[in-house]
C-alpha cells in the first residue's frame, strides 16, 4: 500500500496516455462483453430448455403440422409424464417490424408444463374464462408499452385477418435466461376461427414431460415409433436438443466469436505492449536512481507491472460496466435476441481477460527495466 | 586522514585494496582502473579529481556497490562488498549509501515530500516517522517549506537540495556525490557545497565528491586525482 503512490503518480503523469490507453481496454472489452452476450442471447434457448421436456414435431419440417389427436396417444406412453401443445402464429402488431413470438396454447395443461414462467393465478383464472384472453411476457409488454386490460389487436400473416386479444395477465421468468418476450392466447380460439381453407384438428408441436425415472431417449424413441409409417409420421427431440439445433442454423458462433475476441485481445496486447514500453524507455533514468537508492530487481519489475495492471483494470472495468449497462436497456435488435444480458461469468471473464492482457502486455517492458543495468543506466546519463 | 597505498588500516570506513575495472569494446579491452587502493576514514570529506575518462566515476560507482571490480575488495564498514550477491548489494546500498548525482534525478512526478520519503519506503517504519524523518531532512536542506512542491516549480540549486535531502533521510553511512554542482551555477553551487560540508562538520557524514571544479574540490579535506586509471 505505501507504494501506491508511486503507481498513481506514474500513472498520472501522461494523463492523456493512460486515459486513451485504458480506453482501447475499454473499448475492447466492452465488444469483448457485446460478444458474450449475443452468445448468451442465442445459446439462451439451450440453457433454458428444461432437462425433462421432449419437444415433438412434424418429421418432415418444423413447419408442418400434427394431429390433435396425437395429444391422448402420447400421453397412453410408458414414461410420459404430461403433454401440452401449441401453434405458432406469426402475426404482427400494427407494423411488419413488429414481430414477436405468437402461441396458441392449449390452456388447460401449458402452464402446468413450463413451470419457469411466474404468472399470477388470478390472471390464469381470467385467461381461463375468456375465449381471447391473452398473456405476454414482461419484456413484450414493456417494448410495447402493454398494460393488464389492453386490448391488442394481431394481424394474422399465416392466420389471416385482424385477431383482437385482451391482455389479461404479464408472465415473468424465474430466471435469467427464461424468453420474457413470447404472446400466448388460446388454441380453442384459433382452432374455432380459422380462416376458410384452413384444416382443422391441427396443431404445430407437442411438448412432453416425462417421468422422473424415465429415460428421455427411450421416450423420444417410443413416440416416434408410434406414428411411424402414418400420414403424420413425428419427430421428438430433447428441447435441449430442438434449441441448439436452431443455434447450429445461425452457423459457428462460437468460431466467429474465438476470431473476433483473439483479434481483440492481439490488437490490445499490441497496444498496451507498446505503450508500457515507451513509459519504461523515457523513464530509464528515473529506475535507474530507484535501484541506486535500493529499490531492487522485482520491485521494478512489480512496479511496471502494477502499472501495465492499473491502466488494464481500469478500461476493463469502464468497459464491463458500460456493457452492463448497455444490455440492461434489454433486446437492441427488436425482437431477434430475446434474451440480450450479459452473464456474472461473462463480466468476470472479460475482467479476468484485461487483467491478463495487462499482464502479458506488462511482461517484457517489465523484464526489460527489471533487468536494467544500474551503472550501464546511469553512464548514460 | 584518506589516503592512497596498499598499507590496510582497520579503522578506514571505507578500504580498497588493488581493485580494477575493465570493459570489452569489440575486440578491445579497455582498462578503467587499475590497482586502486584508496583508505576513507569516517567523517571526512574526500573529493576525487581528472580528467573525462578517467575513471571518476566508475571508482564512485564500485564504491557505491552499483556495479562489480574486475579485481580487488572492497570493504566498508568491515563489509566486503565484492562478495555479495546482486540482491543483497541492492539491500546493502539502501542502508549504507545516499547518492547525489549531477542531474538531480529526482522523480518528476513526485512532490519533494514524496521524493525524500522514496528511500523510507524501504525501510520498517511507521507513516509518522517517515513524515517525522522526511520533514527533518528537508529542514536540514534548508526547503521545510517546500514540501508540495514538485521538481519543476523547485530551481537547481533547490533540486539539489531535495537530492540531498534524500540521499541522507535514511541516515546512510556515507554519501557518494557525483558532480553534484556541475549543473548549476557559482552561487547554487556554492550553497551546496557549504552544505556538504555542513554535513560534515556538523552532523560527521562522511561524503565522497567526484568532481571537475578545483573550487568545488578546495572544499573537501582531501583531493584524490585519477589519470588513466590510476589514483593519486
Amino acid at each position: 500500500m505505501r507504494f501506491l503512490p508511486l503507481v498513481a503518480a506514474n500513472l498520472l503523469r501522461k494523463k492523456a496516455r493512460t486515459l486513451l490507453t485504458a480506453a482501447s481496454f475499454a473499448v475492447a472489452l466492452f465488444l469483448f462483453c457485446l460478444l458474450v452476450t449475443i452468445r448468451a442471447a442465442f445459446n439462451q434457448g439451450i440453457d433454458a430448455a428444461g432437462a425433462d421436456r421432449i419437444f415433438v414435431t412434424n418429421r418432415t419440417s418444423l413447419i408442418q403440422p400434427l394431429p390433435l389427436a396425437y395429444r391422448d396417444q402420447i400421453l397412453k406412453l410408458p414414461g410420459v409424464e404430461a403433454v401440452t401443445y401449441a401453434n405458432w402464429f406469426g402475426g404482427v402488431y400494427q407494423d411488419p417490424k413488429n414481430f414477436f413470438p405468437q402461441f396458441a396454447i392449449d390452456k388447460d395443461t401449458y402452464r402446468d408444463m413450463y413451470r419457469e414462467f411466474r404468472i399470477d393465478d388470478a390472471a390464469w383464472r381470467e385467461f381461463l374464462s375468456d375465449r381471447t384472453a391473452a398473456i405476454a411476457g414482461a419484456a413484450l409488454a414493456e417494448r410495447f408499452g402493454w398494460k393488464v386490460g389492453d386490448r391488442v389487436p394481431i394481424q394474422g400473416t399465416i392466420f389471416t385477418g385482424e385477431w383482437n386479444f385482451h391482455l389479461v395477465g404479464i408472465y415473468e421468468g424465474s430466471k435469467p435466461t427464461d424468453d420474457l418476450t413470447q404472446f400466448w392466447f388460446r388454441s380453442d380460439y384459433l382452432l374455432e376461427n380459422l380462416p376458410e381453407g384452413y384444416p382443422d384438428g391441427l396443431i404445430g408441436w407437442y411438448a412432453v414431460r416425462i417421468a422422473p425415472d424415465a429415460d428421455l431417449v427411450e421416450v423420444c424413441k417410443r413416440i416416434d415409433e408410434r406414428f411411424a409409417n402414418s400420414a403424420w409420421e413425428t419427430r421428438a427431440q430433447s428441447e435441449k436438443a430442438l434449441a441448439a439445433s436452431f443455434v447450429k442454423q445461425m452457423g459457428n458462433i462460437e468460431t466467429l466469436m474465438l476470431a473476433v475476441g483473439a483479434v481483440v485481445v492481439f490488437t490490445l496486447l499490441l497496444v498496451t505492449g507498446n505503450t508500457m514500453a515507451g513509459a519504461v524507455r523515457e523513464r530509464t533514468a528515473e529506475l535507474a536512481v530507484l535501484k541506486a537508492i535500493g529499490y531492487g530487481d522485482r520491485f521494478v519489475l512489480g512496479l511496471v507491472l502494477a502499472e501495465s495492471l492499473g491502466i488494464a483494470l481500469l478500461g476493463g472495468v469502464a468497459g464491463t460496466a458500460f456493457a452492463k449497462a448497455f444490455t440492461l436497456g434489454g433486446d437492441p435488435t427488436g425482437g431477434l435476441l430475446p434474451v440480450f444480458y450479459l452473464p456474472d461469468g461473462g463480466a468476470v471473464a472479460a475482467l479476468f481477460l484485461a487483467l491478463g492482457v495487462g499482464f502479458a502486455a506488462g511482461l517484457a517492458p517489465a523484464l526489460q527495466a527489471a533487468r536494467l543495468d544500474v551503472a550501464t543506466a546511469l553512464r548514460r546519463l | 586522514m584518506a589516503r592512497v597505498g596498499s598499507t590496510a588500516r582497520s579503522e578506514a570506513l571505507i578500504c580498497l585494496r588493488g581493485v580494477a575495472k575493465g570493459y570489452r569494446r569489440g575486440s578491445e579491452d579497455l582498462h578503467v582502473l587499475t590497482d586502486v587502493n584508496l583508505d576513507v576514514e569516517r567523517g571526512e570529506f574526500v573529493a576525487l579529481m581528472g580528467p573525462s575518462g578517467s575513471g571518476k566515476s566508475t571508482l564512485l560507482n564500485l564504491i557505491g556497490g552499483l556495479d562489480v571490480p574486475t579485481a580487488g575488495t572492497i570493504r566498508v564498514a568491515g563489509d566486503a562488498i565484492t562478495a555479495l550477491s546482486r540482491a543483497r548489494l541492492t539491500a546493502w546500498r539502501a542502508r549504507h549509501v545516499g547518492f547525489v548525482f549531477q542531474m538531480y534525478n529526482l522523480i518528476p512526478v513526485l512532490s519533494a515530500f514524496r521524493n525524500v520519503e522514496l528511500p523510507l519506503l524501504l525501510l520498517p517504519l511507521s507513516k509518522a516517522d517517515r513524515r517525522e524523518r522526511v520533514a527533518t531532512a528537508l529542514r536540514v536542506v534548508g526547503l521545510a517549506d517546500r514540501l508540495d512542491h514538485k521538481p519543476r516549480e523547485l530551481s537547481g540549486g533547490q533540486q539539489q537540495r531535495v537530492a540531498i535531502a534524500r540521499a541522507i533521510v535514511a541516515d546512510p553511512t556515507f554519501l557518494l556525490c557525483d558532480e553534484p554542482t556541475g549543473d548549476l551555477d557559482r552561487h547554487s553551487a556554492d550553497e551546496i557545497l557549504e552544505m556538504l560540508h555542513h554535513l560534515v562538520a556538523e552532523f560527521g557524514k562522511t561524503v565522497l565528491m567526484v568532481t571537475h571544479d578545483p573550487r568545488a574540490a578546495a572544499r573537501a579535506q582531501v583531493t584524490f586525482h585519477l589519470d588513466k586509471g590510476e589514483l593519486s
